[in-house]
């Protein structure tokens, strides 16, 4: 049996006395499609950040195809391939999309060591950018400034930046937080056609997206696993529509995405 | 996706064009441009024009090569640090004590020597100081400057204390040219010296590597992310970097002929931190551009009025950091794009 794609078990961590999470376990298959959802301040980017090494856990193990990971560094999980889209978008913004593109490559295949060569050089890199930039129909973007692009945009180019990794886990964070209704669908037809091996954790307010992408929910409240399931028992689950869904109906439908 | 295939209407021929343009901009982008002859063309004519004032000459290069060094780690990787003068002193005092206590006095391979002994304390200094940023960072490289300092009074029989390293003798530059009262034959030494360097640079800042290092300095918390692993990155930038300031540093020993422990002044490395801001962060030719100016106007200023000249130097900070916040390189690019702009207009 071939282990999990992403693993995480008993996970903890506290700031101070507050334990932001408390016992989590998780389980993503290859080619999940896995969505994490809780009311504000339910500590889902605190788990994120916990999987992808920007924070360290108090206790518990991550694993990574059946690798323990936990004590390595962030940039050694993306290397391994763990990727990851923010909840605010993190570009090089005073880049070109191309280049933001051109970087990721280069770091994944470790040619930024190079000093010598000039970047241009190696013209297979700047391929692939541009066919990871066309699949996402941002070609005509390649030489803009990322901080001249609308919003919209701007959140394609942190999708493309963690496709650029080649990862085999991609954890996407609220990765329609932002973006104007109008430009939704860009960011909702990408989702829809990633690579079905990936496996992917997304995390959303909106439960429109939820119930299009995710074949498993996991309800995190106060930092803990309230319930798993499929979206059809976590919409007739009435505990969740009393701690979440309930609340998000109060809020409106598309409240505004700080978690 | 049916519905956006059909709203767009890009043909598989335009796209091709456009990825061909965008593809066109990297490649090309590291190619030699004319205006890059400009400041070699005009170093040179100085030698010509000026032939009394080489030694003035012969210390604006070295500013120039200092500031280039800062340019690589400040406008580059985003490294802020209020101590760089540490590794120009280094550099200085490498050649000062191969002189005047083992009386090692070939130029060159005295500077080979600086730059190796800077960038060595660069490397241990950054291994450490690089895990901060921002007020920290400022704070530990300053005092890094200050204990090289007081490391160098405290062994005053060797560095000659505040008195410093006085009357040091250079051999004749590859054993053949001597270095004449006028500064003529080291004008044209650290011309060459700083030519090489800014090969060097160019190549790197060009490179993969420098490429890794504006994305440290655009969003570090993107390239952890995409694994790249930055504190080595910084490390060996912060060492380079560390090894061309020596290598000014040296030239200055050099060209003076005598070294003290002011080189490791506070006021060494916010000079040249006013040079690199004035001639614009990040673009190779600033370090030309602000220490020419920083330089000349010094020179002038102080001539006119040896108490005030501080206050023309600080105006002009004032004013550049008010209105051209990308240096005075940054006001030229701005006026191009304005009239480039313009002209599509008519």
């Amino acid at each position: 049996m071939t282990p999990a794609a992403l693993e995480v078990q008993g996970l903890n961590r506290s700031f101070g006395a507050l334990a932001v999470t408390r016992d989590v376990d998780l389980t993503l298959e290859r080619g999940a499609r896995h969505a994490l959802i809780g009311p504000n301040g339910a500590g889902k980017t605190t788990l994120v950040n916990l999987i992808t090494g920007v924070l360290k856990p108090s206790s518990g193990r991550v694993l990574l195809n059946g690798e323990d990971i936990t004590a390595t560094s962030q940039a050694d999980r993306a290397r391994r391939g763990l990727a990851r889209t923010f909840q605010i978008n993190q570009l090089f913004r005073g880049l070109t999309v191309l280049e933001n593109l051109c970087m990721t490559i280069g770091e994944r295949d470790g040619h930024c060591n190079n000093m010598w060569r000039s970047a241009g050089a190696k013209r297979a890199v700047i391929d692939e950018a541009l066919d990871h930039l066309e699949s996402l129909r941002l070609v005509d973007d390649a030489l803009k400034l990322v901080r001249e692009l609308p919003y919209g945009r701007q959140r394609l180019v942190e999708i493309a930046i963690a496709l650029a990794q080649r990862p085999r886990v991609l954890l996407l964070d609220e990765p329609a937080a932002g973006v104007p209704s109008s430009e939704s669908h860009l960011i909702l037809d990408v989702m829809a056609n990633l690579d079905p091996d990936i496996a992917i954790l997304i995390i959303e307010h909106d439960m429109d997206v939820v119930l299009r992408f995710a074949r498993e929910i996991t309800v995190l409240v106060q930092g803990a696993v309230f319930t798993q399931g499929t979206p059809n028992e976590i919409m007739n689950d009435e505990r969740v529509r009393a701690v979440y869904l309930g609340q998000e109906v109060r809020h409106g439908k598309r409240e505004a995405n700080h978690g | 996706m049916a519905a956006s295939e059909t709203t767009s209407v890009t043909t598989s021929a335009e796209r091709a064009q456009a990825r061909e343009r965008a593809a066109e901009y990297l490649l090309s982008r590291h190619r030699f441009r004319w205006p890059e002859a400009l400041p070699w063309l005009l170093a040179i004519a100085a030698y010509f024009l000026f032939p009394d004032r080489m030694t003035f000459g012969g210390q604006v290069l070295i500013m120039v090569l200092f500031a280039l060094s800062l340019d690589l780690i400040l406008g580059y990787a985003g490294i802020v640090t209020l101590g760089h003068a540490a590794f120009f002193g280094i550099g200085a005092y490498t050649v000062g004590l191969l002189i005047a206590r083992l009386g090692w006095s070939e130029p060159l391979s005295s500077l080979v020597a600086a730059a190796l002994v800077s960038a060595l304390i660069g490397m241990i200094s950054g291994w450490f100081l690089l895990r901060y940023r921002g007020l920290t960072l400022l704070m530990l490289t300053l005092a890094t400057a200050i204990m090289l300092q007081e490391t160098g009074n405290l062994r005053s029989d060797l560095s000659g204390g505040y008195d410093g390293l006085p009357g040091l003798v250079i051999s004749p530059l590859f054993g053949v040219f001597d270095y004449d009262l006028y500064g003529h034959t080291n004008y044209l030494y650290v011309l060459g010296v700083l030519a090489a360097v800014l090969f060097f640079v160019r190549r790197i800042v060009y490179s993969p590597f420098g490429q890794a290092l504006t994305g440290i300095r655009e969003n570090v918390r993107r390239m952890h992310a995409i694994g790249s692993p930055v504190h080595r990155r910084l490390v060996t930038v912060y060492t380079i970097s560390a090894a061309i300031a020596g290598i000014a540093g040296g030239l200055f020993t050099q060209t003076n002929a005598y070294v003290t422990l002011t080189v490791f002044d506070f006021d060494v490395s916010a000079k040249v931190m006013v040079m690199l801001i004035l001639g614009g962060t990040g673009r190779l030719y600033g370090a030309f551009v602000g220490a020419v100016v920083y330089m000349v106007l010094e020179d002038h200023l102080s001539k006119m009025s040896p108490t005030f000249w501080q206050f023309g130097i600080g105006l002009l900070l004032v004013l550049a950091v008010l209105f051209a916040r990308r240096g005075v390189l940054g006001l030229f690019e701005d006026a191009g794009q304005y009239f480039s702009r313009k002209r599509k207009q008519l």
